[in-house]
């Protein structure tokens, strides 16, 4: 087994997801994107596990999957809670000073 | 080339073409069973690589779990089925950032490796005995501390998702 095979998946994996982050306009698709990007880091976990004989990085890659679902489920919350308040989940269209612009809308309306 | 050689490229191209399904789809439900398809392949890689245990966890959580999550996401925010041209902003920023970073990785760990062979002769399969062994003697504390995140991120999440229904009421009351 050569474990260049395992490594250089992660990268182009960790680089497509990266694409997709700064790409995409959908905060869903951004999830689904960087989710992607954890998909490397398990490659990279598992393979390191092969060249160092140990289980170590087989443990580690189960505690990113935790940590993965707890991110996608506190980071959908915060996109409905979004979608709620402004009906659109675009991330062009985020106001930088929040405060300052639902003032003006609730001035407006 | 051996064997292990051939199934892991193989299950790990079908990772990365699933991958790019997902970052250029113009259908956003496509997206989402790109991704099941994606982690499908990575699983196929850590089984390959003697991470049963794991390939099956990531199974289970991402391909039963989290995309379906991420598709409920796309259904309850109204996402358009159709193709949609509206879903991506200008791509060569993206293009060159992640080609810049992809190729640094992998020139980097190249770097590192080369084309160096790793025996997998004696390699114990990481199945659940295995991975029992390792979590609950050697990594306790982490273990514990992450059961405290998910009921962190539990409360997190529910607090966000309601805290705005009780400001309507209030508003409305």
């Amino acid at each position: 087994m050569h474990p260049l095979i395992g490594y250089l998946i992660a990268s182009g994996l960790f680089a497509i997801g990266l694409f997709g982050v700064l790409t995409r306009r959908n905060a869903v698709l951004q999830l689904a994107s960087a989710e992607l990007m954890l998909g490397g880091v398990h490659l990279v976990l598992v393979t390191t596990d092969l060249v160092q004989r140990s289980y170590t990085g087989q443990s580690f890659a189960l505690f990113i999957v935790v940590i993965a679902a707890a991110e996608v489920g506190v980071g959908l919350a915060l996109v409905l809670n979004l979608w709620r308040a402004r009906s659109d989940i675009d991330t062009d269209d985020l106001p930088i000073d929040s405060g300052k612009q639902a003032d003006e809308r609730a001035d407006r309306s | 080339m051996s064997l292990t050689d051939v199934l892991a490229a193989a299950f790990g191209l079908l990772a990365l073409g699933a991958g790019i399904g997902v970052v250029t789809t113009r259908r956003i439900v496509r997206a989402g069973l790109w991704l099941a398809v994606s982690f499908a392949g990575i699983a196929g890689v850590a089984l390959v690589l003697t991470a049963e245990f794991l390939a099956w966890v990531l199974v289970l959580v991402y391909v039963g779990a989290i995309v379906v999550l991420l598709l409920f996401a796309t259904m309850l925010t109204r996402a358009p089925t159709e193709a949609s041209d509206e879903l991506d902003r200008r791509q060569l920023p993206g293009i060159l950032i992640a080609s810049g970073v992809g190729l640094g990785l992998a020139a980097v760990l190249t770097g590192a490796f080369g084309w160096t062979r790793v025996s997998l002769v004696g390699r114990e399969n990481g199945d659940a005995a295995a991975m029992g062994e390792a979590i609950f003697s050697e990594w306790v504390l982490p273990f514990e501390v992450l059961s405290l995140l998910l009921l962190a991120a539990l409360v997190g999440a529910i607090a966000v998702s309601t805290r705005d229904r009780a400001q309507q009421s209030g508003n409305s009351g």
